[in-house]
């Protein structure tokens, strides 16, 4: 279970890189080993502003249909269009070409956790 | 109570007590009594046979669709029944077979669904088709939902064309008013066919899609290229309804002009005619939207060792994963039916269809030739529009009057237009198959002119 240090997680298990003013968000990889094999990616639309736990898109799997929120407020700059016909990046490479989202906005005052902080809560939730 | 042997006298006073009713007849006070029959006097208990042979006199007394002359439409058609079809249906591995909950061990069933839905998508001319809806009233509602989800509910409008069957519109309408989207109704112009300067100035900026019926309710071809164009211009999806599937036969569907859905009632492929149907609606969309497309959909595949397989692609989405994130409540489809239509149509072929929707249209043209030859008081309500096989018929009357004498003549003329009111005259829908030899004109012709 690989959890990078240079991201910051939610706790609905949403990563976030910051990149100058705006972020990037994808779901963790125990998120992906969670879904299982996801077969469609639901995008918000560029330009739609979303305020934080706002639900951004669903992810389609073998066995489940669940949202991602997003983890801080902002608009949306940019999807994954990759995803439409590779939606198996998530699962792949959830913290490389299988991002979801680019969104202004920044992480200050948001409830988000660093590397330790995220394994931390991953392995309260498992206890 | 036993489960299996029915309700004694003590049991029934006991459940009427429980619901707080004195008799059986209070069940059923919520019916309506203008549509109860009166005057079927029949003792309380009989013998099978005595009933058998009392009722079965009794409903001999009724005029059906195949005892007389019958020009019967306006959406349910009598078309050619090859015994073949009824011989498959019949099966038991289909007839008795609910919607298969472990879709890949049914082989059988998942073929007859991916043939189904590469029928319909060569018909209808767009790439993607499901694996069936319950009728074509449901499948146009099916439509409007989806053309609302396509442009993520921005769009709060639907513009129907008048023109679409009445009873369609009305079902729409129940949806639409849950899901709190509007309905603009769009008239047709004086020669029965829509305008598309009107549909543009009512969409504006504001519709998901421009709903069309064609032929329409009038019968009548409506221009599908110009009304695909207008729909795009206000932003809109094109949605086509079909509701005499034999007309695809001759008509390209819609999806060749560029409608975005094309959907409707197959009654016509295989599937009698039947007080409440069952029906069969169909719905192909561009396969760019497939994920927004409601019901499941069939796939063809390879098992293990390499051979032709079939798997239920999309379908579990809606009634295991989706819940309440499903695009619609449709979990399965109208399998025996949307089997009739395939085996119907694979043994009709794709050029006996064809010929098949032409005899309907040299038959329905020979017979307007010779009703605008009788004459005054008689009168096609649009003689100059095209139509397929059917056609608003004028006379001495209103239409229900029209039916009625007719009727009393040896003719079923048509349908009425009277409780259908719109921006057209009252009068007879005439529609016409390969099922009315000429006999079947020449009594409708002798009994107008008797009427004239």
């Amino acid at each position: 279970m690989t959890i990078p240090d240079d991201l910051m997680y939610a706790r609905s298990h949403e990563w976030i890189k910051i990149e100058g003013d705006s972020v990037s968000v994808g779901i963790s990889h125990y998120a992906q080993d969670q879904l299982g094999e996801v077969v469609y990616v639901e995008l918000p639309e560029v330009g739609t502003a979303f305020a934080v736990g706002d639900e951004l898109g669903t992810l389609e799997s073998v066995k489940a249909v669940s949202e991602f929120l997003a983890p801080v407020a902002g608009e949306v700059l940019e999807v994954n269009t990759r995803l439409e016909d590779e939606p198996n990046l998530v699962n792949d490479d959830s913290y490389g070409d299988g991002w979801l989202v680019r969104l202004s906005g920044s992480a200050e005052g948001e409830e988000l956790l660093d590397a330790a902080g995220y394994k931390e809560f991953l392995e309260q939730e498992s206890a | 109570m036993h489960p299996w042997v029915g309700a004694g006298p003590e049991d029934r006073r006991q459940i009427l007590s429980e619901l707080g009713l004195q008799s059986i007849d209070d069940l059923f006070a919520s019916i309506p009594s203008g549509v109860c029959v009166d005057g079927i006097d029949l003792p309380p208990a009989r013998d099978e046979d005595w009933i058998r042979r009392t009722l079965g006199n009794m409903a001999s007394t009724n005029i059906s669709m195949d005892s007389i002359p019958c020009f019967l439409g306006a959406g349910v058609y009598r078309h050619v029944q090859p015994s073949v079809v009824d011989a498959v249906l019949s099966r038991a591995e289909f007839f008795t077979s609910y919607t298969p909950y472990q879709p890949e061990i049914s082989q059988g069933t998942l073929q007859v669904i991916f043939e189904f839905q590469t029928l319909i998508s060569r018909l209808t001319g767009l790439d993607t088709a499901n694996a069936s809806l319950y009728d074509g009233a449901t499948s146009l509602v099916e439509a409007v939902l989806f053309s609302h989800r396509v442009l993520r509910g921005k769009r709060n409008l639907v513009v129907v064309a008048e023109t679409i069957h009445p009873m369609y519109r009305r079902v729409l309408d129940t949806y639409t008013e849950a899901a709190g989207i509007d309905v603009a109704v769009v008239a047709p112009g004086d020669d029965g066919r829509l305008d598309p300067e009107a549909i543009l100035e009512i969409a504006g900026d504001r519709a998901c899609c421009i709903a069309v019926q064609s032929p329409n309710f009038l019968g009548i071809v409506e221009d599908l290229p110009v009304l695909a164009a207008a729909a795009h211009d206000s932003g809109a999806l094109a949605v086509e309804v079909v509701t005499e599937a034999v007309s695809l036969g001759l008509l390209a569907g819609g999806g060749r002009f560029g409608f975005d859905v094309v959907c409707g009632e197959a009654q016509s492929f295989g599937v009698a005619p039947g007080f409440g149907g069952p029906h069969l609606g169909f719905f192909a969309c561009a396969s760019k939207h497939l994920r927004q497309m409601p019901g499941r959909l069939a796939g063809e595949t390879v098992d293990e060792n390499g051979s032709r397989a079939f798997c239920l692609t999309l379908s579990t989405r809606e009634q295991h994963i989706r819940r309440a994130k499903a695009t619609s409540n449709i979990c399965t489809n109208q399998g025996l039916m949307a089997l009739a239509a395939t085996v119907w149509l694979e043994t009709i072929g794709g050029s006996g269809l064809r010929e098949l929707a032409t005899s309907c249209l040299a038959r329905t043209e020979e017979l307007k030739r010779r009703l605008t030859a009788v004459g005054d008081p008689w009168r096609l309500a649009y003689p100059q529009s095209p139509t397929f096989n059917e056609f608003l018929l004028i006379g001495p009357g209103s239409g229900t009057e029209l039916v009625e004498r007719l009727a009393s003549e040896g003719v079923l003329a048509g349908v009425p237009t009277t409780d259908w009111s719109g921006s057209w005259p009252d009068g007879v829908l005439a529609a016409v198959t390969e099922r009315n030899p000429v006999t079947d004109l020449d009594a409708l012709v002798n009994a107008l002119e008797k009427l004239s």
